[in-house]
């Protein structure tokens, strides 16, 4: 017997579970095990090019993770698997012990629990910014339910804890497109959070914001982390500092090298390939 | 945020144009046109009863347009496929109308001995209504399925959908097909045992276009105010967004696309006991294009601005097609373009951008 089994019974004894294995549900997310995110040889070719080659990496429950590498490490084509976006050609990619993610499409995986921020902010334009997190609620969005929808007090205040939390109180109810850059970020990643999501994604969260905006982001991203488990794709080395203890570096589809940013930076094949030094 | 349906569907202003509308449509046309005698000035003659019951029917198509197109994203090329074949069904039970017992004119010329198994049943106008619906909102649905779910979008979509048009009005033409061919289906005699040309026949179709008008006004409407309403400008505006949102944008398209077509069925319906004739012209490419131009013109994601479109264009279009027939399809390309580069929100947006100046030019 493999000593996890044998935790999960020792467990299994404790609770009103019986017999030797842990209930398992599937579709619900299972993070007993540490990681809520595993990635194990994942291949992706398009063409001949193999933009992810054999990626292996794993993500612990509630925690900030970044990812950095040169361009055309496969960072946006990691983020599509792990999405939907794309289908592997080859390995396996969990969420959690029991979801299957590359069986899921892309509104699957985001009712799942995994919300993912574009690097050009992707907001709706045409709409106020509070319709735009109205929408992102999580609720029942079949085309039925949407049609008789009527929003709660609950669900009212909630938005408006994530306009105070994105500092965008004053500008609920302005056309999203009004919005500038920083703000359209920010409004994106207040839409991820009213997904109630359990791994956020953000692509260069960073990009276009102002010194004072980007010390912000890194303030709320550091106050997500715990409660979320984040994967950071960035390029800015100060702020990846600010943010984060655990970074990892992606070279030609696959992992150079992981530990802390001043390991990476001292990491010998990273200067080669990354920092071109 | 959670209004009264009322207000939702309208202001009051609105409400009181719709009201409005409803009295002229309902009460003063059917007075003036019935009760006021032939010859005395106030008289409204059933051309013009005729005329503007037709033109109600291309502002519905524009309305069903406005929703795909205006508020979805979708740009349809090939609605009058749809309309035509709302039509078609109609058609059917106007044809068997007029001898319930003998074939169909056409089908004698074709020396047919027995009606095909898709005439079957269209004598009763209960199933001709069902028919209405089902047939255009069954391709529609099968159609869209297919293409949304193949992610087709943009400009491809809109080509496929006129190659849809044009491939239906090529079977239409064929007399083995059982449509009548390139006449269509026209000398319609009776409707529910009345006289297809009698003034009280007229009015009566002219009020329920009226009816069914703002009936398709005030469910999309209800549609574009809702939750609903706004994921399909949300789908319109950032689909990968929509989908990263957890919405699956197949089953929204499906929705609108599928209910957009049988409101087009509909004024169809309504449109071919009003004009006296139904032929695979309907299905030209040409014509879906205009629906296009008509909501172009009006003003997307509007609502209203569409149903203006339909009026101005077609009211134009009658009169240059009498006084220059060999010119109006310049016009309509002219009015097209001018109002891709200078209108881009249609005469709608035209208004409120003159509205908002005359305001501010108050102020100061």
């Amino acid at each position: 017997m493999s000593a996890s089994a044998l935790s999960a019974q020792v467990g299994g004894m404790g609770s009103d579970l019986t017999g030797i294995e842990r209930v398992v549900t599937p579709g619900k997310l299972d993070t007993t095990h540490g990681p809520i995110l595993y990635l194990e040889d994942i291949t992706v070719s398009f063409d001949g090019f193999k933009a992810l080659n054999a990626l292996t990496l794993t993500i612990d429950q509630g925690e900030l993770h970044c990812i950095i590498g040169p361009n055309g490490a496969g960072k946006t084509t990691m983020m599509d698997v792990i999405t939907g976006k794309t289908r592997p050609d080859f390995g396996t990619a969990f969420f959690g012990q029991t979801i299957d993610l590359t069986k899921l499409n892309e509104p699957q995986i985001a009712q799942a629990g995994i919300g993912r921020k574009f690097q050009k902010p992707t907001v709706f334009e045409e709409l106020t910014v509070h319709e735009n997190l109205g929408l992102a609620l999580k609720t029942d969005k079949s085309v039925w339910a949407s049609l008789r929808f009527k929003m709660t007090g609950e669900q009212q205040q909630k938005i408006d804890e994530t306009l105070e939390l994105i500092r965008l109180q004053s500008d609920a109810h302005r056309r999203a497109g009004a919005l500038s850059h920083g703000q359209k970020q920010w409004l994106e990643i207040g839409m991820l959070l009213m997904q109630e999501p359990k791994l956020l994604l953000l692509d260069e969260p960073a990009a276009g914001m102002t010194d004072e905006e980007t010390a912000r982001s890194g303030e709320l991203f550091l106050s997500l982390a715990g409660r979320y488990s984040l994967i950071v794709v960035e390029h800015d080395m100060e702020f990846i500092r600010q943010i984060s203890s655990k970074v990892t570096v992606l070279h030609e589809g696959s992992v150079l090298a992981a530990g802390t940013l001043d390991q990476v930076q001292a990491d010998d094949r990273v200067i080669e390939v990354y920092l071109g030094r | 945020m959670n209004k009264s349906l009322v207000s939702r569907l309208s202001g009051q202003k609105g409400w009181m144009l719709l009201s409005g509308f409803a009295l002229i449509a309902l009460v003063i046309v059917p007075i003036f046109n019935l009760s006021i005698p032939e010859g005395h000035p106030l008289h409204l003659s059933t051309y013009w009863v005729s005329l503007f019951g037709k033109i109600m029917c291309y502002a519905i198509v524009a309305l069903a347009m406005d929703l795909v197109w205006g508020y979805t994203g979708i740009l349809s090329l090939g609605h009058g496929v749809f309309f035509a074949l709302g039509g078609y069904a109609m058609g059917m039970y106007l044809m068997r109308a007029i001898d319930p017992d003998g074939l169909p004119a056409f089908m004698v010329f074709l020396d047919w001995q027995s009606l095909p198994w898709f005439w079957q049943g269209t004598e009763h106008f209960l199933y001709a209504l069902l028919l209405i619906v089902l047939a255009p909102g069954l391709l529609a649905f099968v159609f869209g399925f297919f293409a949304f779910r193949s992610r087709i979008k943009g400009v491809y979509f809109s080509i496929i959908t006129q190659a849809m048009t044009l491939a239906a009005m090529l079977l239409f033409f064929r007399n083995e097909t059982g449509f009548g061919g390139n006449n269509g289906f026209t000398g319609f005699t009776s409707i529910l045992g009345h006289s297809i040309t009698a003034p009280g026949t007229r009015v009566t179709l002219f009020a329920l276009t009226a009816l069914a008008l703002i009936g398709a006004l005030l469910l999309g409407r209800y549609i574009v105010t809702s939750k609903l309403g706004r994921v399909l400008m949300a789908i319109r505006d950032a689909e990968s967004r929509v989908m990263f949102s957890g919405y699956n944008p197949l089953p929204y398209k499906l929705f609108i696309w599928t209910l957009s077509a049988v409101i087009c069925a509909i004024a169809g319906a309504l449109f071919v006991p009003q004009v006296g004739i139904i032929n695979p012209g309907e299905m030209s490419p040409a014509n879906s294009i205009e629906i296009a131009i008509w909501v172009a013109v009006g003003g997307r994601g509007t609502l209203v601005g569409p149903l203006i479109g339909a009026g101005l264009i077609s009211g134009v279009k009658s009169w240059f097609t009498v006084s220059f027939p060999e010119y109006w399809l310049y016009v309509l390309g002219l009015i097209f373009i001018l109002v891709t580069l200078y209108l881009p929100r249609g005469v709608v947006g035209l208004a409120e951008h003159l509205q908002k100046r005359t305001k501010t030019e108050a102020k100061a």
